[in-house]
């Protein structure tokens, strides 16, 4: 019942992804998954005044934009998941404002997609809410003044660094049935190798990645090729290769089926160093290119694991290591009869 | 020749800073404190006077040189005055380019509205 094996959650009574959309910013347009998007800018400050008026715009428009393509009214909607990089939830309480919808705020850093899609699926399995939304935000310009520097500084970035992404991604989950269903979610534990280098977060969130797909494939008492895709969220192409050495010690081969979400929304010949980054990036990803895949039948089943880096500035500053997260759900194909 | 020293050398410190930001993994403005009071502590020697005779612009254009003139400007009137000369004269060789921030700065700021 609900529970199997340690860590992972089975969503018994038939949860569905009835609608997602995706809100994204002008380096992401420009990437291979554009066509994905269902709103996006070619500028960062989004006709707005400054870069959190932008984000709140562009989450507002993904939840505005996934609530109109369900042809569901706001008030219809139960409950909001949200959550996003910035202190104290401010895009998600700012832009559930104006929304006027019930909130639960959550933060798991980038794992925060995947975290609120987990609860918003567990509360209508249990017959909490009927309609739910799970969504999150992050912008390029927020997140570097937050953690890294202010943007008219120009401070250099060693090549492990990411990019975090502009964007917005929000999912609509009801009992209503549709092709993609919310299968399994696997809530993951705070990891900590002792990495400290904000500039490689991709190491620093592997060994999060790795214990949460190992727990749910022994949970769920599957193997790699039970599925057609794994993600992570934004481990970047120093972390994936790390990623997938530690499973193969473990005698999990995950290579034929492993992406990362960070190297799947930008061309590699496009300036972002190791990769994208970002609450929205494993969000964008899923709710756009592996939901429309799922759609058409190219994908049956897809384990997106969402990591975080659980740090902040003055932890660094005080030279604490980088703890992160991951949690992982399944988004299972199903044929409507 | 000039133009090739003041090239290697300006170019070395420059190397310097480049390794501090990536071996040592020092913050920018870690990278930026350290050249000044390096070239403080060097003028302090009377190592720096000899670089610039030596290198020219490659000693004067890197950030160490500031280190340099602030200790410059304070030795050179504590020399008058002793000790309450250091305040005086720290900013006496620097103060140009200390005005000129602040006149810049406050231009930029009326003129423009931010939206970083």
């Amino acid at each position: 019942m609900g529970k199997l094996g340690k860590q992972t959650w089975i969503f018994e009574n038939q949860v569905y992804i009835n609608e997602t959309a995706t809100v994204a910013g002008p380096m992401e347009a420009q990437g291979p998954l554009s066509e994905t998007f269902d709103i996006t800018f070619d500028d960062l400050h989004c006709h707005e005044d400054n870069w959190e008026k932008a984000e709140r715009k562009i989450l507002q428009q993904s939840i505005q934009t996934c609530i109109q393509k369900a042809r569901l009214q706001t008030d219809q909607i139960d409950l909001m998941l949200s959550g996003d990089l910035l202190n104290q939830n401010v895009t998600s309480n700012y832009a559930a404002r104006t929304l006027s919808i019930p909130i639960l705020n959550m933060f798991g850093a980038c794992s925060t997609s995947m975290e609120t899609l987990a609860v918003a699926s567990a509360l209508v399995d249990a017959g909490f809410v009927n309609n739910a939304i799970a969504a999150t935000s992050s912008h390029n310009a927020t997140a570097e003044r937050q953690f890294r520097y202010p943007t008219e500084y120009g401070g250099q970035k060693p090549a492990t660094a990411t990019t975090t992404i502009t964007g917005g991604g929000s999912a609509l989950v009801s009992q209503k049935p549709s092709t993609i269903r919310v299968e399994a979610a696997t809530i993951g534990k705070v990891m900590d190798y002792q990495m400290g280098d904000p500039f490689d977060m991709g190491s620093a969130m592997v060994p999060a990645a790795y214990d949460t797909i190992k727990t749910h494939l022994a949970d769920m008492g599957r193997s790699p090729d039970d599925y057609d895709l794994i993600v992570t969220g934004d481990l970047s192409s120093i972390g994936s290769p790390i990623l997938k050495d530690m499973m193969k010690e473990d005698g999990i081969n995950i290579d034929d089926v492993h992406n990362d979400c960070g190297l799947m929304i930008y061309n590699s010949d496009q300036p972002v160093f190791a990769g994208g980054s970002g609450t929205a990036c494993s969000a964008v990803v899923t709710y756009g290119h592996i939901v429309s895949e799922l759609r058409k039948g190219r994908l049956n089943r897809v384990l997106i694991a969402a990591t975080g880096s659980l740090h902040s500035p003055t932890m660094i500053q005080q030279k604490e290591t980088m703890p992160s997260i991951a949690h992982g759900v399944v988004l299972t194909r199903e044929e409507l009869s | 020749m000039d133009y090739l020293w003041a090239f290697l050398v300006g170019g070395g410190i420059c190397v310097i800073g480049q390794i501090l930001l990536d071996v040592a993994k020092l913050t920018p403005a870690h990278v930026l404190s350290s050249f000044v009071v390096t070239g403080a502590v060097l003028d302090g020697f009377s190592l720096y006077d000899k670089l610039i005779k030596f290198a020219g612009a490659g000693a004067t254009v890197p950030i160490t040189s500031f280190g340099h003139s602030l200790l410059h400007g304070a030795m050179k009137q504590a020399e008058d005055h002793g000790f309450i000369g250091v305040a005086i004269g720290i900013f006496q060789l620097t103060s140009a380019g200390i005005a000129s921030a602040i006149l810049f700065g406050f231009l930029v700021a009326v003129f423009f509205k931010p939206k970083g």
